[in-house]
């Protein structure tokens, strides 16, 4: 690891203070100071924001927020989210180890890298890694990779669950830029695809600082899943997920929400199959119908075809279960 | 006389210019080393902390790079915590932060002032084992024991928890410490025997 500074900061206006060239935000440091110890991230200086951040989750004129420092665990048994938004709950309960959801932040959560294998070995090519260097999973070891929204230039995945219910939900993403501005980023608008950038993960503003995620109230409380599917049964991550949840009027679906893990470069949401779903009895001859939709234009990569009967599988299960509550 | 050339005047000044050159060398070498060195290796950042471990307060001169893994193992001799992968996927340095479980290899030092860190070392008390340490050698949770520590951390973490409703729910809680042993159902007795009570 490569020596760097610490600078302990008490409010978000004092981030923007420290100059250093190559600066870093460290909050539960679960992904970045792994990062650090494999040289894929080398800060000169960690500006530790732990003090500086909300981590309250509170419930308010209908609207959830959730402080940028609440930590997964805090957010997963909040009462209010496992009441109004349990999608979110089962989201982040699905990720990571007990100790790793006690450490992670929220914000931290949605800023985390992928785990494709190229990205951490520092070794082979990786556009992620190292920009214009080439990416090594397209023609290599990609059965954890994309099978949408990819680009030659980049196949790697979202690792996080967290934000598939994020993104289910139509959360927003609350930050201050740094000439202190406070902005809102809609969260199919928050991570990004490769395009011609894909060292960007997100579009969140070069220096914005992300203070809350807010999650306006919805309909979905009573009817929701989050399917994961691993090469373990926990403490992995996602080959596929899915995240839905149904709003119903005795046996019609009123409204849908259909988004997946594992899928793409950000969070993917199944528009199609939700439209589809709209108005529709729950039966699973619909369901399958659903997942036939949602999965007809994927594009698999040489090693990753299975995940197309996997998430027809899952989105099924996902639906299914959401039913049988 | 053929010797006489051995001690030429023009010979030991010859060798003994050379030998100053050489004494010189070190010299230059070493401050062209510092003068490189200054560009190419970043300096390393040392700070006075003092951290609070098994309810005493140390004071330590500690590199920002160190996790509190490292420190507990290389400063304060306490190696009870172990390193297993080092990269947050083994569980086996897991400790307790604030009463609750975190990974000491993920956690850096120099963040975890202020806070109150146990390790496997400060779970007994006065000398008795902690009970979960007694249910572990009862029912046979581990074999070649180098998980053992993060496992019995995590599992009285478990327990506080309140996660011990079905062996499939602790399974699921202990999910994030590996056995390479596979002593996972002696470890799942042990807890629901601690949780039992």
């Amino acid at each position: 690891m490569r020596p760097f500074n610490l600078e302990k900061v008490k409010t978000v206006a004092e981030i923007s203070g420290v100059k250093s060239a190559n600066r870093q935000l460290i909050a539960g440091g679960t992904n970045l100071v792994d990062l650090m110890k494999k040289n894929i991230a080398q800060p000169e200086t960690l500006i530790d924001v732990t003090s500086a951040l909300s981590n309250n989750v509170t419930f308010q004129k209908e609207h959830l927020t959730i402080g940028a420092m609440a930590t997964n665990t805090r957010v997963a048994t909040d009462k209010d989210v496992i009441e109004k938004f349990p999608l979110i709950s089962k989201a982040i309960l699905a990720g990571a180890s007990p100790q790793i959801r006690n450490m992670a932040s929220s914000a931290g959560n949605l800023l985390q890298r992928t785990r494709c294998p190229y990205f951490y070995d520092i070794t082979t090519p990786c556009n992620k890694r190292n920009p214009n260097s080439g990416c090594s999973a397209i023609e290599g070891n990609n059965r954890m990779s994309a099978v949408a929204g990819y680009n030659d230039q980049c196949v790697a995945v979202h690792p996080s669950d967290f934000c598939v219910a994020l993104a289910a939900l139509d959360a927003n993403v609350k930050a201050v830029t740094a000439d202190q501005k406070e902005i809102a980023i809609s969260f199919k608008d928050f991570h990004k695809l490769p395009e011609n950038t894909p060292w960007l993960d997100n579009n969140l503003p070069s220096g914005a600082v992300i203070t809350d995620i807010d999650i306006p109230s919805n309909k979905f409380d009573k009817h929701t899943s989050y399917v994961k599917l691993r090469d373990r049964t926990s403490y992995a991550f996602a080959l596929v997920s899915v995240a839905a949840a149904l709003d119903m009027s005795g046996k019609t679906i009123s409204e849908a929400r259909l988004a997946s893990g594992g899928v793409a470069h950000k969070p993917w949401r199944w528009y199609d199959a939700e439209k589809f779903l709209k108005g529709k009895h729950a039966t699973e001859d619909v369901f399958v119908e659903a997942a036939k939709l949602a999965t007809k234009d994927l594009k698999p990569l040489s090693e990753n075809g299975y995940k197309i009967p996997m998430l027809q599988g899952a989105i099924v299960t996902a639906l299914k279960n959401c039913v049988n509550q | 006389m053929e010797g006489k050339e051995h001690y030429s005047r023009r010979n030991f000044l010859k060798v003994s210019g050379l030998l100053a050159a050489f004494a010189a060398i070190p010299v230059s070498v070493k401050a062209f080393y510092q003068d490189v060195k200054q560009y190419l290796i970043p300096k390393k950042n040392v700070s006075r902390l003092t951290l609070s471990i098994n309810k005493t307060s140390h004071t330590l001169y500690v590199d920002t790079r160190t996790t509190v893994l490292d420190l507990v193992r290389e400063q304060l001799n306490l190696t009870g915590s172990k390193k297993g992968c080092d990269h947050g996927q083994c569980g086996a340095c897991t400790i307790h932060i604030n009463g609750e479980r975190a990974l000491g290899c993920l956690t850096l030092a120099s963040m975890a002032q202020g806070k109150e860190i146990t390790t496997i070392e400060g779970l007994a008390n006065k000398g008795e084992l902690h009970p979960m340490q007694k249910a572990f050698i009862e029912c046979d949770g581990f074999q070649c024991g180098y998980c053992t520590p993060g496992q019995i951390m995590s599992a009285v973490a478990c327990v506080n928890e309140g996660h011990t409703n079905s062996v499939e729910e602790i399974k699921e809680y202990m999910s994030g410490n590996l056995c390479r042993c596979g002593a996972y159902n002696g470890i799942v007795q042990s807890i629901q025997k601690v949780a039992a009570r």
